[in-house]
């Protein structure tokens, strides 16, 4: 059986299951969508939660960021696992003794205001779009991959794909299919980083692996950081850029994950506040499974292509491009080739691909020495480094496919369920909520689903020119939610003294001055070559625009403090609320708000 | 009077949990992941130094069992002030 109908095989099963389990567990009980979460034990729930949460940028991004960066992208692991503790402390408990469904109301109730309602559903659909975006462009590689064609292509069937599932809708809301789906994930990305940890240092846990010895003695990571110094690249090991962004980076990722709306939800739904407590704990335990093995696969699979491309270091020959087209250890470049994210030149014309930092003063002298005329190598997209992992160490077929599966269910789950959120937005909040009260069952429903479409039309146009690698957009998604939504619940719940007009003033002023850091870096709304700045030489010192979430926060805290003392002061029924907020004792179950 | 004050209390217990557990949160990210890594430099783990290990592998297991005390304790603290949920 050739790869090809072996990935299809492996897909389809996927899929078969999760729509199996949909139907099993849909006819076994009839409870509301919002519902799914209850009478659900916590180490259930948590599963769930983790499948929910880890898209494509965790499955399908982070390790490639993390391969060739090295320890500067750190952030990434401490980030996305950081905000849980935020998110364990200081909101769950809180807003499950709250005991309504939605985000924006619990704002607007708090604030006593339908124009903070508004002002959060607002943050939530920038943060959330910005977000599909990031998984679109995960979704069109997977899919670009497994169908072997062009990157975009497989970008527009996906987009239908996650169409079709998210108007299915249903399957979001049933939380043993999200169980499957973290099983498929998690199964699909241990099982080649145990395999290649096995064969480059023994240790069949990669989280060992990492810090274990290489057959000859030598630890792991010191002989990656002397084979990518030979290649005149960065020591994989050491800090390379700057202290107060990679700070103000993590912080942003922290905030954001205690600000995401779809994960806030899942722990509004857990039977008591007790429970929120340990749900958030153990969603933790199963992201950890794969955070903890996500610095191996990086670092194993830098190892390997730089041993791919050099199997005698530079002082030996590269590899000869012969070699590429017909060792089937090499195989995998020219299938990558053909999703347009892969690519070598050979410049000089000698037959061989010299893959080195052409930007090294010592490899351009080594350069001129033996004639080499610039990095051949010249296209390694990040975002393709964990499919193509397996691959790349050799791995039996079957593995290969149990990837595309894995990668697939990360990237469709989480973009579906943005969807979902964007939509139940767009028709309950904004428009039944706010515009047209009156509106009835049906035209809601029409305008949940022409709210999806849109959105997925705009993540597709952003997609095909994306502000970065799919896991630098969700960063800037995380930015957004960071200094918009998560000060305003905390705020909310731990001081009395903030009112009405402070918080929107708070939420739309860290919305405001993100939204602009991030367009004059990455171009307003995301379109090419109309910025003013760059990552590479940002406005503010050595802030980028993926590490200004945390100063957007830093923004709304004050101006909400400030605008409150300067205006009239909370009424005392809120005062209880928030008290009441406070402790557990006499919470029911969540009902649905108006 | 004494519900409240007794509200108070366990208010101002869980806030103190809180600020020390976030206390540990940042030591061992931003603290030992990042700025205090220069500190650390000197202990060597798997080829390369402890600051490494809190950045990749290290601040996440603190973190889970922060979650995990915080948790615990708090539970702990609703019976001890009667605010449990029976």
């Amino acid at each position: 059986m050739d790869q090809f109908t072996l990935n299809l095989l492996f897909v389809g099963a996927s899929f078969a299951l999760y729509i199996g389990i949909a139907i099993w567990a849909r006819a076994g009980s009839t409870s509301e969508f919002y519902a799914a979460g209850r009478g659900v034990h916590p180490v259930t729930n948590g599963m769930a939660t983790a499948a929910d949460w880890m898209s494509a940028a965790s499955f399908i991004s982070m390790a490639g960021l993390i391969a060739f960066t090295g320890y500067d992208n750190s952030s990434f692991l401490m980030g996305w696992t950081g905000g849980y503790v935020l998110l364990a402390l200081l909101l769950a408990p809180y807003l499950r003794k709250f005991g309504k469904f939605t985000v924006s109301e619990f704002i607007g109730d708090r604030f006593y205001s339908s124009t903070a309602r508004m002002v959060a559903v607002i943050c939530l659909l920038v943060a959330s779009i910005t977000y599909v975006i990031g998984q679109m462009q995960g979704v069109g590689i997977a899919f670009g991959r497994f169908l072997e064609i062009d990157a975009f292509w497989g970008l527009l069937i996906g987009a239908c794909v996650v169409f079709a599932y998210a108007v299915f809708g249903g399957m979001k809301g049933v939380t043993y299919t999200q169980v499957a789906q973290y099983c498929v994930l998690i199964t699909a990305y241990t099982i080649p980083a145990v395999f290649i940890s096995l064969q480059l240092t023994g240790n069949p846990i990669p989280a060992l692996g990492l810090f274990g010895s290489t057959e000859s003695g030598e630890p792991l990571l010191a002989k990656l950081n002397q084979i990518v110094t030979d290649l005149g690249f960065a020591e994989y090991t050491a800090a390379h850029g700057s202290t107060i962004n990679m700070v103000l980076f993590t912080l942003s990722l922290m905030i954001g994950t205690a600000g995401l709306p779809h994960v806030i939800m899942r722990f509004f739904t857990v039977p008591r506040v007790s429970d929120a407590r340990w749900s958030a704990g153990w969603t933790l335990v199963f992201i950890a499974l794969l955070y903890l093995t996500a610095p191996a696969v990086g670092a194993m699979a830098r190892l390997n292509i730089s041993e791919l491309m050099w199997p005698n270091g530079t002082s030996g020959e590269a590899v000869s491009v012969e070699q590429i087209e017909t060792d089937p250890e090499y195989a995998w470049m020219a299938t990558w080739q053909k999703t347009g994210l892969l690519g070598w030149e050979d410049k000089n014309g000698d037959g061989k691909i010299q893959y080195y930092n052409d930007q090294n003063a010592d490899l351009q002298a080594k350069a001129a020495e033996n004639g080499w005329e610039g990095n051949e190598l010249t296209n390694f997209n990040r975002d393709i480094l964990v499919l193509a992992n397996p691959e790349i160490a050799s791995l039996p077929g079957w593995v290969i496919g149990l990837v595309a599966a894995g990668g697939l269910a990360a990237a469709l789950s989480t973009a579906a369920g943005l969807l979902l959120a964007i939509s139940s937005a767009v028709s309950h909040d904004l428009l039944k909520g706010q515009l047209t009260p009156n509106m009835s069952e049906k035209s809601e429903l029409l305008a949940a689903r022409v709210s999806m479409a849109a959105a997925i039309v705009v993540a597709v146009l952003l997609g095909l020119n994306p502000p970065g690698f799919a896991a630098q957009t969700v960063a800037l998604a995380f930015g957004l939610a960071a200094a918009s939504i998560f000060p305003a619940l905390m705020m909310g719940i731990f001081s009395t003294r903030i009112n009405n007009v402070g918080a929107v003033a708070g939420m739309l002023a860290g919305l405001v001055v993100t939204l602009l850091y991030i367009f004059l870096h990455k171009g307003w709304f995301f379109i090419p070559d109309t910025n003013s700045f760059t990552d590479d030489n940002p406005l503010l010192g050595p802030i980028k625009s993926t590490s200004f979430g945390a100063i957007g926060a830093a923004v709304n805290f004050a101006v909400a403090y400030f605008v409150s003392g300067m205006t009239k002061e909370t009424p005392q029924e809120i005062k209880d609320l928030v008290e009441s907020v406070r402790i557990p004792r006499g919470a029911g179950v969540a009902v649905e708000g108006h | 009077m004494s519900q409240s004050n007794d509200t108070n209390a366990y208010w101002s217990a869980n806030v103190r949990l809180i600020l020390i557990s976030l206390a540990i949160w940042a030591l061992v990210s931003f603290g030992f992941g990042i700025i205090l890594r220069p500190l650390l430099a000197g202990i060597a783990v798997g080829g390369t130094d402890l600051g490494f290990w809190f950045a990749q592998q290290g601040s996440i297991i603190v973190f889970l069992i922060l979650i995990f005390f915080y948790a615990w304790r708090m539970n702990k603290l609703d019976r001890e002030h009667g605010v449990d949920e029976e």
